[in-house]
């Protein structure tokens, strides 16, 4: 039999939850023996039993949070793309629209949300902008890489065979582009749901919003450090969850040619 | 004698000495060089005035030191740079009938360029893609040119999963795929090992003499100058000139026959020679590095 170390499922799957559990043991072992309250520091089992009891509440705030999350990350991408097939259509329009990404891309989301909170009437849509804000840079400056970065040799024989301008982007240029654009995507998936949270902190006491970031702010008002806890494990989760789907998408698409998503022989 | 043994004598005639016979000036011209030049934006003259017939059916190589603008000439020819004066004519005319049936060019890259997101198949149907050939008429296409380079089985792999060797002729089933009638290939087997490189110039000979193609092709190696080719123009450097020609009168397809004669032997050693007179000429008026010579 081979050696557990070298057993595929064992180093990608089982080692990492192993990790997870033996802090988990270690936590709650150590807040028993000192007798730590609840209300200081809740052991696991502590935030499973208040996630149990409390779901309802948490799903409804889990359904809000992930409503801004989604669709400020589909904003992001469908925007973002349309704007970098635009920034590589011509110089003139890349250079004067790019300063201005970067400047959407260097002010902090926290302090320009209360002002978008102001602005636009309707919760919901404030929070999924500022969430969008920040989701599309990535979007923006990964797929404009990766449209231009084409092998020269390949743009070569595309021209050389009389290839339409649509005939090279759709068979060398958005392939090309495709790395870029997924791992622009899965950076762009986590900044979505960090984005839908602090904008959310943001608008928090004002705004009739109830998303996981309301949840820990009550809690915390309230010093119910549990539910604190099973409202940042349900975002932690998400986030989780998100990387995964982008994960598998992105192998899904490249697995089978790019270095990125290949197995390393051994 | 008649009119009809007369035609017989002809026919049998053509049928022992078929393109290119023993009178290739005879042969239409395919790429006529006119005082083409080529001087890079960053004033680097590539190449001086250059004129230079290629005839139907010759194979050329084009040989000569590092810089001396083989490949700068191999990409004016094909049209992938403006000559910066002088012409080029394609079958005596310009390039926009390059493509027509007759008029096909296929360049091979001296790396073998494939889309490595797509499959064998994908990649050596492309030439036709691009030109909007339907797929059911393309699919025949792409598994013969598949198999004329030994690479039908590997149609649905990956361009990773093939050695060095193999990805060349995937490359070069892509420009055979468009049946050309003129094919340009830059230096395509100058990262093989020597035996790959052999059996590969072999089948190029082979292939080259069935569809009767022009060839005009780069290398640094003497033996698979001399072994390929019906003329070998040797170039020298600084700038990028013509600078001997040696016509290989040898008959074709050769073999292994031809590569182990003595006569083999005799004709690498007088192009080394003109090679290395090349690259003494290469040093001397507008050199960058002065010589001692
Ligand atoms: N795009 C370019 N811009 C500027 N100078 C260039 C460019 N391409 C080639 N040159 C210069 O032109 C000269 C000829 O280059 P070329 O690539 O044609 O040489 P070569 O004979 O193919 O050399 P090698 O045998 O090393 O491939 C060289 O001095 C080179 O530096
Ligand atoms: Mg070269």
């Amino acid at each position: 039999m081979r050696p557990l170390i070298r057993n595929e499922w064992f180093v990608r799957v089982a080692a990492p939850l192993l990790v997870g559990a033996l802090v988990l043991a270690v936590w709650q072992l150590a807040c028993q023996t000192y007798e730590v309250p609840a209300y200081l520091f809740p052991t696991p089992t502590d935030i499973a039993a208040k996630l149990a009891s409390d779901l309802p509440g948490l799903l409804g705030a889990l359904w809000s949070t992930l409503k801004v999350t989604f669709m400020a990350f589909a904003i992001a991408v469908i925007a973002g793309t349309a704007l970098a097939f635009l920034f590589t259509q011509s110089r003139i329009i890349e250079f004067s629209l790019l300063p201005y990404a970067v400047i959407l891309q260097v002010t902090p989301i926290a302090a320009v949300a209360p002002l978008i909170i102001i602005l636009v009437k309707d919760t919901t849509a404030a929070l999924t902008i500022c969430a969008a804000v920040i989701a599309i840079f990535p979007i923006i400056s990964n797929t404009t890489i990766g449209l231009k970065s084409v092998d020269p040799s390949l743009a070569n024989y595309f021209r050389m065979n009389k290839a339409g301008r649509l005939q090279t982007l759709v068979r060398l240029r958005i392939p090309s582009a495709l790395p870029f654009f997924l791992a622009g995507l899965r950076i762009s998936s986590g900044l979505a749901l960090i984005g839908a949270v602090v904008a959310e902190f943001v608008a928090g006491t004002g705004g009739r919003s109830a998303g996981l970031a309301y949840e820990i702010l009550q809690s915390s008002f309230q010093l119910d450090i549990p539910r604190m806890f099973a409202a940042l494990f349900l975002i932690t989760a998400t986030g989780v969850i998100l990387f995964l789907a982008m994960a598998g998408l992105s192998n899904l698409l490249l697995g089978h040619w790019h270095e990125s998503a290949l197995k390393v022989e051994q | 004698m008649g009119p009809a043994s007369q035609r017989a004598a002809l026919v049998q005639a053509a049928a022992a000495k078929p393109p290119p016979g023993p009178e290739p000036h005879l042969q239409p011209p395919v790429v006529e060089v006119l005082s083409a030049e080529k001087s890079f934006a960053n004033g680097t003259r590539a190449l001086a005035p250059i004129d230079l017939t290629v005839r139907a059916g010759e194979f050329l190589t084009l040989i000569g030191p590092s810089g001396c603008g083989k490949s700068t000439l191999l990409k004016l020819i094909a049209n992938l740079y403006e000559p910066t004066d002088g012409r080029i004519n394609w079958w005596r005319g310009d390039f926009r009938k390059v493509g027509q049936d007759g008029r096909r060019l296929a360049f091979v890259f001296q790396d073998p360029t494939l889309m490595p997101w797509a499959r064998v198949a994908t990649n050596v149907r492309l030439p036709l893609d691009l030109e909007r050939v339907p797929k059911p008429q393309a699919t025949p296409r792409v598994a013969a040119a598949l198999e004329q380079v030994g690479l039908g089985h590997a149609a649905r792999s990956f361009p990773r999963q093939l050695s060095g060797g193999m990805r060349m002729r995937v490359s070069i089933a892509r420009a055979l795929v468009t049946e050309p009638n003129l094919l340009l290939m830059d230096e395509p087997f100058g990262a093989l090992d020597e035996f790959t490189r052999n059996k590969l110039d072999d089948d190029l000979v082979a292939l080259s003499w069935e569809r009767k193609l022009t060839t005009i092709f780069v290398t640094h190696s003497i033996y698979e100058a001399v072994f390929l080719s019906t003329r070998i123009v040797v170039m020298a450097a600084n700038p990028g000139r013509v600078f001997r020609e040696v016509v290989i009168d040898e008959p074709m397809p050769r073999g292994d026959d031809f590569r182990t004669s003595s006569r083999f032997a005799d004709l690498c050693r007088e192009l080394s020679a003109a090679l290395t007179d090349a690259s003494i000429a290469s040093q001397g008026k507008g050199a960058k590095t002065p010589c001692a010579r």
